[in-house]
């Protein structure tokens, strides 16, 4: 019996998850829309798993999650490892990728740049307050142009000349493609011009003052977008790398953290025919009303958050 | 005992220290606003521009709330930026909510002046003797003094504690009994007797921590709730603290540093550039000296002289190769964004030192 591990990775908009040996080999994997729900997500995931799996050879001994329901699925699951998405990001690419130095990340909801060192992460970014420059203004304006967001890029490299769009502000870009399409630009050229504000937004914001050297590995689910990759080529005059599993990174760091724990946990697949279910409460024991999350498995409660001091407690 | 009641917003535990100057010298009701909770932030905002900074909604908010609980006489302190300015607009806003009260300020024009405050003092208490004013004033700085000091060590040490809230309970009963003191030499006395028992709280640290200074902007800094409990996450984390801003430092200590600090710092900044900026950058290069791990700089949104000294530390930690991280606090910011920011931050501490993450 060989041992493997399980990370998954739930983001805003997918959940994706892969299964590795002691070597960081992908067994099994599996990407789907998260959809707004996480716990459905992730046991569909579990089953598309499970299809790939050979339980005869291997064991699943640790799991690790990450992404912005990583919490809640690590308690759903008895993870081993619940990390923030910057670091596992960066452990998978650099298990793939040792010598890169600068990692783009555009996914759903957030985007980042991960600048690297040696295998060391030295400095970081993540988008604050503003939603310009990720997969989501992508896939919103894709609807507008009655365009499926996965034929975007393809779309995107027929155009021979991108039209420019005022992309400072995810609202204000609405605006502009709307008066762009109005004054009678070709669509191709639209959803190119897209794919470079998209670029010049993310490069503004995020990369600002941060140094990008080459090797650049870009991933996260806005680096299938051709368009997209085409477009950081011309504006950085550097060669982009794109994983076939590019999606995939957040996952593969998550995995190979979850090595590191010194205790074993075995993982068991019938956990797709359990109830979870969460609910939300406001704690009415002071002013502060904190929203304490809780998290049920078979109706008895396992984990609860969100409470800022000892009268919360569940 | 009057009918007046007097009350004032929060900045951590400085209320204790204020609220027994009060009770000392004027014969009112003194009672510190509630404390802050997200009522009194969401209360805040709803009256407050929205650009404005966050303390000014956080000071609001507990302007309401002991107005709401029968205040009627208000305290506000003021400072060298646009803090210098919140009474005024605080009072035109409470006043047009309907609010009736009287407001005083602890500061003119930014500067802490004794005979201002006395003067201040002796309208709410035409008795008031200079003697015994004096006393007190200055019987109350040493305490935020021996205070400040006793908070210092705390955070090199409290994330490392053997027994959890070892620390806090024991500055709870610090604090009591500093305000049972009513002369120099108890005080002092129980500031000794305290420190000693401090230095005796078991502590599991590692020869070689992880240390982490804090500088930025002085209300995010000293209250807690604004930083979203930042330094209590990072003693959770257990990591070393150094953070510079406190009320004995901005009251007793900052004018005396400047030129010192302007050396120190001469390549980077060659005058000061308002409220805290040029401490900011004089703190950045001191904590790369002392060999720090790492600098989080924080501030409220819109925070005028940080963005100004934030280019500067930018460079200096981009010279000396120093992780540093920023913070914006506003009532809109997501606790889960700055939560993933910070583990991040950690991580990347820890892998730059060659631990485990």
């Amino acid at each position: 019996m060989n041992k493997c591990y399980l990370g998954i990775d739930i983001g805003s908009i997918s959940t994706k998850g892969v299964i590795i040996d002691e070597d960081n080999k992908i067994l099994a994997s599996g990407y789907i829309w998260t959809k707004g729900n996480p716990i459905k997500a992730v046991k569909d995931l579990l089953k598309i798993l499970r299809e790939q799996f050979n339980d005869e050879d291997y064991k699943i001994v640790n799991v690790g999650t990450t992404g912005s329901a990583r919490k809640l699925i690590g308690a759903m699951l008895s993870a081993s490892t619940v990390k923030n998405e910057i670091t596992a990001h960066a452990i998978g690419t650099i298990s793939k990728y040792p010598n890169v130095k600068t990692i783009l990340e555009i996914g759903g909801q957030d985007s980042k740049i991960i600048i690297v060192e040696d295998k060391i992460v030295t400095d970081y970014a993540m988008n604050t307050l503003c939603a310009a420059g990720t997969g989501s203004f992508l896939s919103s304006q894709a609807k507008r142009l009655d365009v499926d967001v996965e034929d975007f890029g393809k779309i995107a490299l027929t155009s021979k000349n991108p039209t420019k769009i005022a992309a400072r502000c995810t609202v204000f870009a609405e605006s502009d493609l709307v008066h762009k399409a109005g004054s009678g630009y070709k669509k191709e050229d639209i959803i190119a011009g897209l794919c470079r504000s998209i670029v010049l937004n993310y490069l503004n914001n995020v990369g600002k003052g941060k140094k990008i050297k080459s090797p650049i590995v870009f991933q996260g689910g806005v680096s299938k977008n051709i368009g997209v990759v085409k477009a950081f080529e011309d504006v950085l005059n550097e060669k982009i790398i794109v994983d076939e599993n590019s999606h995939l990174m957040g996952a593969l760091g998550v995995a190979i953290l979850s090595k590191q724990e010194k205790e074993e946990h075995i993982f068991d697949f019938n956990i797709i025919d359990l109830e979870f279910e969460t609910k939300a409460i406001e704690c009415q024991k002071c002013p502060n009303h904190c929203e304490i999350i809780t998290i049920k498995k078979d109706n008895k409660i396992i984990d609860s958050w969100g409470n800022r001091c000892e009268r919360g407690t569940i | 005992m009057s009918n007046k009641t007097i009350s004032f917003p929060h900045l951590g535990k400085y209320y204790i220290p204020v609220e027994y100057l009060l009770k000392k010298v004027t014969n009112l009701n003194v009672s510190p606003s509630p404390p802050i909770t997200k009522k009194t932030i969401d209360l805040g905002s709803k009256y407050s521009p929205d650009f404005v900074c966050i303390p000014f909604k956080y000071n609001l908010g507990n302007l309401i709330e002991s107005l709401d609980n029968g205040a009627n006489i208000l305290l506000q302190a003021g400072g060298g930026c646009r803090y210098g300015y919140y009474k005024e607009i605080q009072e035109v806003i409470l006043k047009d909510m309907g609010y009736k009260f009287d407001f005083y300020t602890l500061t003119e024009e930014g500067k802490v002046d004794l005979k201002y405050i006395f003067k201040t003092f002796k309208k709410l208490n035409q008795d008031l003797s200079f003697i015994k004013f004096a006393h007190y004033a200055l019987l109350t700085l040493l305490m935020i003094d021996y205070m400040d000091n006793i908070d210092d060590f705390i955070r090199l040490n409290i994330g490392f504690e053997v027994n959890k809230n070892d620390f806090t309970n024991l500055n709870k009963k610090m604090l009591k009994d500093f305000t049972k003191c009513n002369n120099f030499f108890t005080l002092t006395f129980n500031y000794l007797k305290y420190k000693r028992k401090f230095k005796k709280i078991k502590i599991n640290k590692p020869k070689n921590p992880l240390k982490v200074g804090i500088i930025g902007e002085l209300y995010t800094s000293m209250e807690p709730f604004s930083s979203y409990f930042l330094e209590t996450e990072l003693a959770k984390m257990n990591i070393q603290v150094k953070r510079f801003t406190n009320v004995s430092y901005l009251l007793l200590k900052k004018k005396f540093k400047k030129n010192k600090m302007l050396k120190y710092a001469k390549d980077y900044i060659t005058y000061p550039i308002g409220a805290d900026g040029l401490d900011n950058v004089y703190r950045t290069k001191k904590l790369i000296h002392d060999g720090y791990d790492g600098i989080i700089h924080i501030k409220p949104f819109g925070c005028t002289p940080e963005i100004g000294a934030m280019p500067i530390i930018k460079n200096i930690c981009k010279d000396y190769k120093m992780p540093i991280i920023y913070f914006s606090f506003d009532n809109q910011i997501s606790v889960e964004g700055i939560k993933t920011r910070l583990e991040a931050f950690y991580d990347m501490l820890m892998m730059k030192k060659g631990g485990k993450q």
